[in-house]
């Protein structure tokens, strides 16, 4: 607390904090997701928690709003000890929330949605007719227009947020937490919702505002916390600090894991992409016009903050999302939309995927390890006994002969998938993927959740799959995986690229910008502006 | 929580639910004044006690397994198929129409005929709901119902207006020629040591056994059972190993139907010889309470057939014997299921808890 | 077909029509909580028991009345326990407890008056009988709207009245009132009700009570108005159907009671094959009239006759997510 003190300087904030967390800690079975966080936020500021995800920031809000209880520490909510055992005490205490992804009941009408919970009376006209006014006076006071009897179906992304925010407002919320608030926006919405932000702060009310946007942080913020890791590394003013020093902050000095590896010999181009882009559910456009070319015998690593559309990147080209543009495998057309289109398709061609989420789409979890490694492949002649039946016995034998080389741990073919760490599930996955000898292999988060030694180890396989002469397109969000790895790096912002860099010739910093969505030169203006 | 060994899983989770449900039927019996030991008697020895009893045990096995099997090849790829009644009567449509279409030769000849109209016709009217399903996003549990109401009317117009001879007041078909009447078990050589009373289990019997171990290997040693099996455990990983979803939905639905639909071999061709109204009397729904009891596994299926057939045989001396309604088989049925299918997550916490205190208590004696 | 004919089946109509009504309305509370409840047949039937035998017993219709209710809540109290509190499969619990309430109805009704599982004819009292409603029998002679006020609107038992005012009742409480707006917010998006501060579990138990009390309506009407006494399996479907009519009205109450007339209107007609003929000319098979209902809801489903959009978090049990 007393590096937060002489930061903000004590006579600056003789006003008691809006929010004041003491020591909080909170473990989820072994793993420690908050440690020892200490935060004070002045009140009518407006407060940033930037860290890379996994980094705890998300635990520590669902703590203020009364979605966890810590294991230890103390909220103090306007000077006074506050406990917050439930969401209804967290509005209570004046703290309101807008979740990443909203409460709201698609098919009601603004109004309704905003005096759910909060209503005056069993008869909903008085309520309604109040909020109605309220809505008026807080449309007028901060810019928030939002028409009361419109369904929140209809609504863009962006107005929803804004009914998110007017319903914590209606509740008389002084503490506002934004949960990634962006993600969803375009940058014009951003824009307009930073704007709202600071018209709360100058009428009083506090606002935390969790990022992992370096730009966000810059432009909106008073003061930033940095968590990395489950601590608060540091608490400091927006304007003395820099987008360099909070990435630098953000990562860490982390102990770069040494891959082994030769220059790289690429031979002829495996996969090329022009003009890929795909829309979600919603027909929001997650990947906008990205080209690519992947050479036999490289790694192409796609560096980026998650939600960028790498994952949208994946799955288009391992089949599992419609996608229009141009792909070319070994250059024969690789259909993105229609017949053909799809993961089995994608496997004859030689496309190998180890996908992102090994829990949701890469293993079936109730399946024994031996039926997991034919998932994807059990249309494989190898596989098949006659016409009619599998080869089991082929494939358990596949699957321990893969386990001895993988090293799995325990070495049982037929124990179901989800009784192995996550480090073993991963290498099962891997080692199907990687054993099919593709053309170009797909592979989404490959050390996601897995302990050191099977990190090392599938980096090895990688390596020496690149070295046979194939083609890997590797996307992660762990920056030095991706350094260490990559033969070239893309990085990916808003569902565009946004450079190519030569890992010897670049260095975190610089990649950790163009991830903000930042070139050279509008990174410089950023600092301008923040100062 | 501590998560329960396989083997618990497997087999205390069905035989608490079991307990619980024959606690509860206890207390029912009590409860209007019936003892239950002497029920318990009752139904053991008209079920159990001699061949003849037997003789009707399987014979309602025989139907439970098939309706039974075809809950469970839906249930894997994620579908409850609740039409299994609908399908079966449309499956005893199929049989009378091939039975009576033909002077049969023999019933070899016959039953092969007819056990294919009659999976014919049962997938035939899986068909559509599941096309709904796959297509339209139509949920299969409702259009199911209202499949099964569809069909008993079906069948009703059907039995009075087309398949009634002249002549004839019940709604029924007429008598299946002779070249198409199955022989009973009692009419086999070997069985017929054992049988020596004519009894209603028949052929079909081994038919359905064989039908186990088909889906058996269907679902664990085929290619399409596995895409099945990964489908129902996972849409999204099933998209992501490139299994289409409508494909397995549609396929899965029409060997679910054709199960069901063959039930009627059983019932229609081995025991009634005509087609009559309500022929799959209620069979196709106590599938459900078979798979769940059965665990989905067509080993499972088989053993819980054969309880239930004891149910209900027990259940059929009981309206004969005692002063006990038929319909208690009915209530024991609804508490199989409703203990093993939808209280089944109360089962097992208990049943965690009990092991959590065996494992607490060894752990302090091995401290 | 001449006007006294068409009247005739109007008025079976509404006889009919009411417990579907009562049971479809029984069915919105539920589903439009997010919980599927395909045992209505088992409440209506459970109910009509209890109603019908407490009426025997008491000879009061309406301590009948009261029996029925509480029978059908005791199941619902079931479903509830399972579908909610331990977040079991709600459409295997529906199944289970209309097995359940089939087999029971049947036992305790055998137990208390050995009738082969009925209950004693009703009469007098322990009946609801027709009531005459004002002016009636004044207005009886006056063209057109006499007949029609004296023969389909008048003259039924007062259970009629009640389920065609819980008609308007049940529109006000969806969608005027706090309890309304929870409850269909519940149905739609149980996190926005919970982040909110509202018991998720509490509006769900609630819901499903209310389906309990008008499916025991619904039961007491079949077993004490609509007939005397009970007999095994007398709703015969009518669970099922006032489910087809729910989705057929899209989960809307005054469409439901327009949905329930409607497929009230096809069975009084299965039981006039002979004025179906005189009109349309052609011999219809009443099991045709039988399966409408359930044809044109399959239509409904299929998306053919406009989308049915059922409430979006119906079937699910609520995990609170972190």
């Amino acid at each position: 607390m007393a590096a937060l003190a002489d930061t903000l300087g004590r006579q600056e904030t003789a006003a008691p904090f809006a929010i004041e967390l003491r020591g909080i800690s909170k473990a989820f079975g072994p793993v420690q997701a908050n440690k020892d966080i200490n935060i004070a936020v002045p009140k009518g500021t407006i407060h940033g928690i930037i860290g890379e995800n996994g980094a705890g920031k998300s635990t520590l809000m669902s703590i203020l709003y009364g979605f966890y209880k810590a294991d230890s520490g103390q909220i103090l909510v306007g000077g006074h000890p506050t406990p917050i055992p439930d969401s209804q005490s967290a509005i209570r205490a004046g703290i309101g929330m807008v979740f990443q992804h909203f409460k709201l009941v698609q098919n009601f009408t603004v109004l309704e949605n905003i005096v759910l919970g909060a209503e005056e009376g069993a008869l909903l006209n008085t309520s309604l007719g109040k909020a109605r006014q309220v809505l008026k006076s807080l449309a007028q006071e901060y810019g928030l227009n939002v028409d009361p009897d419109a369904l929140i179906e209809d609504l863009s992304v962006g107005h929803q947020q804004r009914v998110e925010i007017l319903k914590a407002l209606y509740r008389q919320a002084d503490i506002l937490i934004l949960d990634e608030p962006t993600g969803v926006l375009t940058p014009d919405e951003a824009d307009h919702l930073f704007r709202i932000l600071r018209g709360l702060r100058d009428q009083g009310k506090t606002i935390i505002l969790i990022t992992h946007k370096l730009r966000e942080i810059m432009e909106a913020t008073d003061n930033v916390s940095v968590m990395r890791r489950g601590t608060m590394v540091a608490t400091v003013k927006t304007s003395e600090t820099s987008p360099e020093q909070l990435a630098e902050l953000m990562v860490g000095r982390k102990v770069l894991l040494e891959v082994q590896k030769t220059p790289p010999v690429p031979g002829k181009v495996v996969l090329s992409v022009e003009n890929l882009r795909v829309r979600d559910e919603d027909g929001v456009e997650r990947l906008r016009g990205v080209s690519l070319e992947i050479r036999a015998g490289e790694i192409l690593g796609i560096a980026g903050v998650a939600g960028n559309g790498q994952s949208e990147l994946l799955a288009a080209l391992g089949g599992m999302v419609k996608a229009s543009g141009v792909a070319l495998l070994n250059g024969a057309p690789l259909p993105l939309a229609g017949p053909g289109a799809d993961g089995q398709s994608r496997r004859e061609a030689g496309v190998a995927h180890v996908p992102e989420d090994r829990h949701h789409h890469g293993l079936i979890l109730d399946f024994a390890a031996w039926e997991n490694v034919a998932f994807g492949y059990h249309n494989d002649p190898k596989y098949q006994k006659s016409a009619l039946f599998m080869d089991n016995a082929a494939l358990r034998a596949d699957t321990e002969r893969k386990m001895a080389t993988y090293d799995v741990r325990p070495p049982i073919p037929t124990l179901e998938a989800k009784n192995f760490s996550g480090g073993n599930q991963q290498k099962i996955v891997v080692a199907r993927e990687v054993e099919q000898n593709p053309d170009l292999l797909l592979i989404g988060q490959p050390t996601r959740g897995v302990d050191i030694g099977a990190i090392e180890f599938i980096h090895k396989q990688l390596v020496a799959l690149r070295d046979a002469g194939k083609a890997i397109l590797l996307v992660s969000v762990e920056l030095d995986e991706i350094m260490s790895l990559s033969d070239r790096i893309a990085v990916m912002f808003d569902g565009q690229i946004m450079g190519m860099r030569d890992p010897a010739r670049t260095d975190e910093r610089e990649l950790g910008l163009l991830m903000a969505g930042m070139t050279g030169e509008n990174a410089g203006a950023m600092k301008k502006e923040a100062h | 929580m501590d998560r329960l060994p396989r083997w618990a899983d497997l087999t205390l989770v069905p035989l608490v639910s079991l307990l619980f449900a024959a606690i509860i039927s206890a207390l029912v019996l009590l409860a209007i004044g019936q003892s239950p030991t002497e029920a318990l008697k009752v139904m053991v020895d008209g079920a159990l006690g001699s061949p003849y009893g037997w003789g009707y045990t399987l014979y309602y096995a025989t139907s439970f397994i098939f309706t039974g099997l075809a809950v469970t090849v839906a249930f894997h790829a994620g579908l409850f198929n609740i039409g299994g009644e609908g399908q079966a009567q449309l499956g005893g449509l199929g049989v009378a129409l091939v039975c009576l279409s033909l002077p049969w030769p023999h019933w070899t000849v016959a039953l092969l005929a007819a056990t294919c109209g009659a999976a014919l016709f049962g997938a035939a009217w899986a068909a559509i709901p599941a096309y709904l399903q796959a297509k339209r996003g139509s949920h299969i549990v409702i259009t199911t119902i209202m499949f099964n109401y569809i069909a008993a009317a079906l069948l009703v117009f059907v039995l009075v207006d087309v398949l009634r001879p002249t002549g004839q007041m019940d709604p029924a078909s007429a008598r299946f020629p002779v070249g198409a009447q199955l022989p009973a078990l009692n009419d086999i050589p070997g069985f017929n040591l054992i049988f020596q009373r004519p009894v209603p289990a028949n052929v079909t019997l081994l038919i359905a056994l064989a039908m186990a171990v088909v889906v058996w290997a269907l679902l664990w040693r085929t290619r399409l059972g596995y895409q099945i099996r990964a489908f129902g455990k996972s849409e999204a990983a099933a998209k992501y190993a490139g299994i289409n979803p409508v494909r397995i939905t549609i396929i899965a639905m029409l060997i679910s139907g054709g199960l069901a639909g063959m039930m009627s071999i059983n019932n229609v061709m081995g025991e009634a010889e005509r087609l009559l109204q309500n022929s799959s009397e209620g069979a196709g729904f106590i599938g459900i309470a078979v798979a769940l009891m059965g665990r989905n596994h067509p080993f499972g299926v088989v053993l819980a057939a054969l309880l239930f057939g004891f149910l209900y045989q027990g259940g059929a001396e009981l309206g004969l014997w005692t002063s006990i309604p038929i319909e208690m088989r009915i209530v024991v049925q609804g508490l199989v299921i409703l203990f093993t299918g939808a209280l089944d997550m109360m089962v097992r916490m208990l049943l965690e808890r009990v092991f959590g205190l065996f494992r607490s208590a060894k752990a302090v004696r091995a401290g | 077909m001449d006007y006294a004919t068409l009247l005739q089946v109007l008025d079976t109509t509404v006889r009919l029509a009411t417990p579907l009504l009562l049971a479809c309305l029984a069915g919105l509370y539920s589903e439009r909580a997010g919980i599927f409840d395909i045992g209505l047949e088992g409440k209506m039937l459970s109910a009509a028991m209890s109603a019908g035998a407490v009426a025997a017993l008491t000879g009061s219709a309406w301590a009948g009345l009261l029996a029925g209710i509480g029978a059908s809540m005791l199941f619902a109290l079931l479903h509830g326990i399972a579908a909610i509190t331990f977040r079991g499969n709600q459409l295997i619990s529906g199944v289970a407890l209309n097995f359940l309430a089939s087999g029971l109805t049947v036992l305790i009704a055998q137990a208390l008056f050995r009738q082969g599982g009925r209950t004693p004819p009703l009469t007098g009292e322990a009946r609801f009988n027709p009531v005459t409603l004002p002016g009636a029998e004044a207005l009886r002679e006056v063209p057109l709207i006499g007949p029609l006020y004296f023969e389909v609107i008048s003259g039924h038992s007062v259970l009629v009245y009640i389920a065609f005012l819980i008609v308007p009742l049940t529109w006000w409480v969806l969608f005027r009132t706090r309890f309304g707006l929870r409850l269909r917010a519940v149905g739609e998006n149980p996190a926005a009700v919970d982040t909110a501060g509202v018991s998720v579990i509490g509006l769900r138990f609630a819901a499903v009570a209310i389906t309990g009390v008008l499916c025991g309506l619904a039961g007491a009407y079949m077993a004490t108005a609509l007939q005397a006494g009970f007999g095994r399996e007398m709703t015969a479907g009518r669970g099922y159907i006032a489910l087809a009519a729910l989705i057929f009205a899209k989960w809307r109450p005054v469409a439901a009671m327009w949905a329930c007339l409607l497929f009230g209107f096809f069975q009084a007609l299965a039981l006039r094959p002979d004025v179906v003929q005189a009109v349309v000319q052609v011999k219809v098979p009443v099991p045709l009239l039988d399966a409408l209902p359930y044809i044109l809801t399959v239509l409904v489903l299929a998306g053919f006759v406009g989308k049915a959009i059922p409430p979006r978090a119906g079937g699910q049990p609520y995990v609170k997510e972190r």
